[in-house]
């Protein structure tokens, strides 16, 4: 026999410290009171995000969002909710949408999230083509054939406002009406699956759990423009993706919904998958494009566009994964709809990789204009261990990092770029005190350095200089004359670069210059890494609370601190390497690390 | 299966959702959906799926599906699992080990009640109407 009612408590750590465990206490003790433990079960559960409202509690089956329970609520949650089937209303969370708002039946105002490009990851078997079609699946693509002309499917993609989610912004129904506008007898339609950041898997998520959207969006991007022929440019690295497309582009076939005639129309389309090698480069269009052509992955310089000229000199629309994956919905909910969402300059949502010193990890997809805030506190479930929000870093090695005070800044393609980060491909890394910026400006230098494909001067050599430089400083041998040096170089690639990633490499550099200045400073000035990352400026001595109970010594992995049981250690300052084990390990504060 | 005409296909759209709809239209009750993306393949769903397996085999269970699915964005929980049982809400379980797996089976497909420290709120609600 079922229960009728669930009441879930969350019994996340930081709920739990929000005096979860006495509510949860609580609850059972009125359920027992009132004679419903056969009627309601009571559920300790992982944590909802949401922290700052804490504790949350959540009745199923109605849904109910209880937030900021205390102990003292049990009693009337039971009594009310339980007994009698009335909410506690002035427990539930309030955040109600005005009642004209057109989204207000598709989003969960306390989940915060809107999942339109995830919206059948997680929901269908991504290897069963009749589960998609179960989901409007190709219902776009048959809305486009019969009921629109490619005028019409043109107007609405321009109309819904979408931009190309692959970092740069750009629209694109203004894309596909060059490559529409543009008189050919072969066009392309391109899939860039070249996820490159590190830290980010928003395309491969998408590729993997739901394949069939982006191979109708391409159909239906071919039907507009006039193109036949599509290619995924995929990176080698996702092979369980690159099964499920191949899979799911078989099925397709079989049904008719790729290759010739689709549907009984005259509209023929069928695509192939091209392999990258993992170059980060071959991310921008022009040397993905070099790439499918068979050549080496090298950008030549814009204009011509690739949607007037690209793939083998044709017209080619080349779009992200992500763009891809909204085309279908925009066509069967409407234009309207999706520009309901989303801000002033940016429509419909943005897929987010959120990583680093955060609670709960993972992907979500928040409408554009979600403040930072809102993404790590409520979605991300806070900083780790309780410790304190440095920044978070987007757009990967092009981007910048947002600071404390932008916290509550509405995010969007214009306003990132404001605040000197970009939006990206949606990787978002939340760094915490323990972060040295300067480290994590070397690695993303680094990364880039390595990346870049050496054929113009200013990425190539400036690049180098930079890393140089920045690896100078964290060594506490850097000048601050090297400041200005940075500016300078960074100044030139900005400008003098032949694509985006000689353009944007500098970006990490300005923005840490920007907001983390006294940072710099201490490592050139006082040769301190306030973070204590840099090992060159950081040693550990051990100071007169030892106990001297052995536990720095037997973590030690170079056997480096000495001492007798119940005596005061010391650590071997030679032989030290800086690896921090005997610091986190010492329940005595008895290791200082200056 | 042949080539697909439009109305074909509207039909297989209409057909598949309501089988989507009645979980138990071949005498299943319950669904078992398994986050089986690269991450959570990663974090053990392979193991936790024949978990699954061998441990409603042993219970004699045979009225419940169990499905694979793409990624559900909870990655600090993977591997994630999905189930709906008739009479009860759809919940999803994170951190799901084998063990965990099991218990799901014992408690949850079993005994009809929720499994405790393992559940995860859904990050959203679903855009696409008429399906469930």
């Amino acid at each position: 026999m079922a229960y009728k009612n669930y009441i879930l408590v969350c019994a996340g750590t930081a709920c739990e410290s929000n005096k979860g465990k006495a509510l949860y206490e609580a609850l059972k003790k009125e359920i027992a009171v009132a004679g419903l433990e056969a009627d309601v079960q009571l559920v300790k559960t992982g944590c909802f995000g949401f922290c700052e409202q804490g504790p949350i509690v959540k009745i199923l089956p109605d849904e109910t969002f209880y937030v900021k329970v205390g102990p003292k609520d049990a009693k009337e949650i039971v009594n009310e909710h339980m007994v009698k089937g009335r909410k506690v209303e002035r427990l539930v969370y309030k955040e109600h949408p005005e009642a004209n708002d057109p989204r207000s039946e598709d989003i969960s105002f306390y989940r915060k999230q809107l999942r339109i490009v995830l919206r059948n990851c997680a929901v269908i078997n991504p290897e069963i083509i009749d589960e998609y079609i179960a989901r409007d699946g190709y219902g776009a693509l048959e809305k486009a054939l019969f009921d629109m002309t490619p005028d019409d499917v043109l107007n609405e993609i321009k109309e819904s406002g979408l931009r190309g989610r692959g970092g740069a912004g750009f629209p694109t129904g203004t894309k596909w009406g060059f490559t529409k506008g543009t008189a050919a007898d072969q066009k392309y339609i391109v899939c860039n699956a070249d996820e490159g950041d590190p830290g980010a898997y928003m395309d491969r998520s998408v590729l993997e759990g739901d394949p069939h959207s982006v191979l109708e969006a391409m159909s239906i991007a071919g039907y507009t423009v006039g193109a036949n022929k599509g290619f995924i440019y995929i990176r080698a690295e996702y092979p369980l993706a690159i099964d499920r497309l191949n899979n799911a582009m078989a099925q397709a076939r079989e049904y008719g919904l790729l290759g010739d005639n689709i549907l009984g129309t005259d509209f023929s389309f069928d695509i192939e998958i091209r392999l990258g090698a993992g170059a980060f480069v071959c991310g921008e269009e022009t040397a993905l494009l070099a790439s499918i052509e068979g050549k080496r992955g090298m950008p030549i310089p814009r204009p011509p566009f690739p949607a007037v000229k690209g793939l083998w000199g044709k017209p080619t629309v080349i779009n992200n994964v992500e763009t891809w994956a909204n085309i279908p919905v925009i066509l069967l909910k409407g234009a309207k709809w999706f520009n309901s969402i989303g801000t002033e300059t940016s429509k419909g949502t943005k897929v987010f990789a959120l990583t680093g010193k955060i609670n709960n990890s993972g992907l979500i997809e928040v409408p554009m204009g979600t403040t930072l805030r809102d993404i790590i506190f409520d979605i991300g479930g806070g900083i780790a261990g309780g410790k304190k929000f440095k920044a978070a870093q987007t757009g990967g090695p092009s981007g910048g990092c947002i600071t404390p005070e932008f916290l509550d800044t509405p995010i969007d393609y214009e306003t990132l770029q404001q605040i000197g980060s970009m939006m990206g491909s949606g990787g978002m890394i939340v760094m915490d005190e323990d972060d040295c910026m300067i480290d994590v400006t070397k690695f993303y230098l680094e990364f880039t350095v390595d990346e870049s494909c050496g054929k113009c001067a200013p990425c190539r050599i400036g690049g180098r200089t930079c890393y140089n430089i920045l690896d100078r400083i964290s060594k506490g041998l850097g000048e601050m004359e090297d400041l200005q040096k940075l500016k300078d170089i960074s100044h030139a690639m900005r400008k003098a670069s032949l694509c985006g990633l000689g353009q944007t490499a500098p970006n990490p550099i300005m923005s840490t210059l920007k907001y983390f200045p006294e940072e710099y400073r201490a490592h050139i000035e006082d040769k301190k890494c306030p973070a204590g990352k840099c090992k060159e400026l950081i040693s550990f001595t051990i100071n007169d609370k030892c106990v001297g109970c052995t536990a720095c010594a037997r973590v030690c992995p170079v056997s480096c601190i000495e001492g007798e049981v119940k005596k005061t250690h010391v650590i071997d300052q030679e032989k030290c390497i800086k690896c921090g084990q005997c610091y986190n390990t010492c329940k005595f504060e008895a290791i200082d690390r200056v | 299966m042949a080539k697909l005409t439009l109305d074909d296909l509207r039909k297989l759209r209409d057909e598949k959702k309501q089988t989507m709809n009645q979980r138990d239209a071949d005498n299943k009750s319950a669904e078992v959906i398994i986050g089986m993306g690269t991450c959570g393949i990663a974090a053990g769903a392979k193991g936790v799926f024949d978990a699954f397996l061998d441990e409603l085999e042993k219970a004699g269970i045979q009225n419940v599906t169990i499905k694979q699915t793409g990624c559900m964005g909870l990655c600090f929980s993977e591997p994630t699992v999905e189930v709906a049982c008739e009479d009860m809400p759809r919940v999803v379980y994170g951190n799901v080990d084998e063990k965990t797996a099991r218990r799901i089976v014992r408690e949850h497909l079993e005994g009809k009640s929720l499994v405790s420290d393992h559940i995860f709120d859904k990050p959203s609600t679903d855009i696409i109407k008429g399906d469930k």
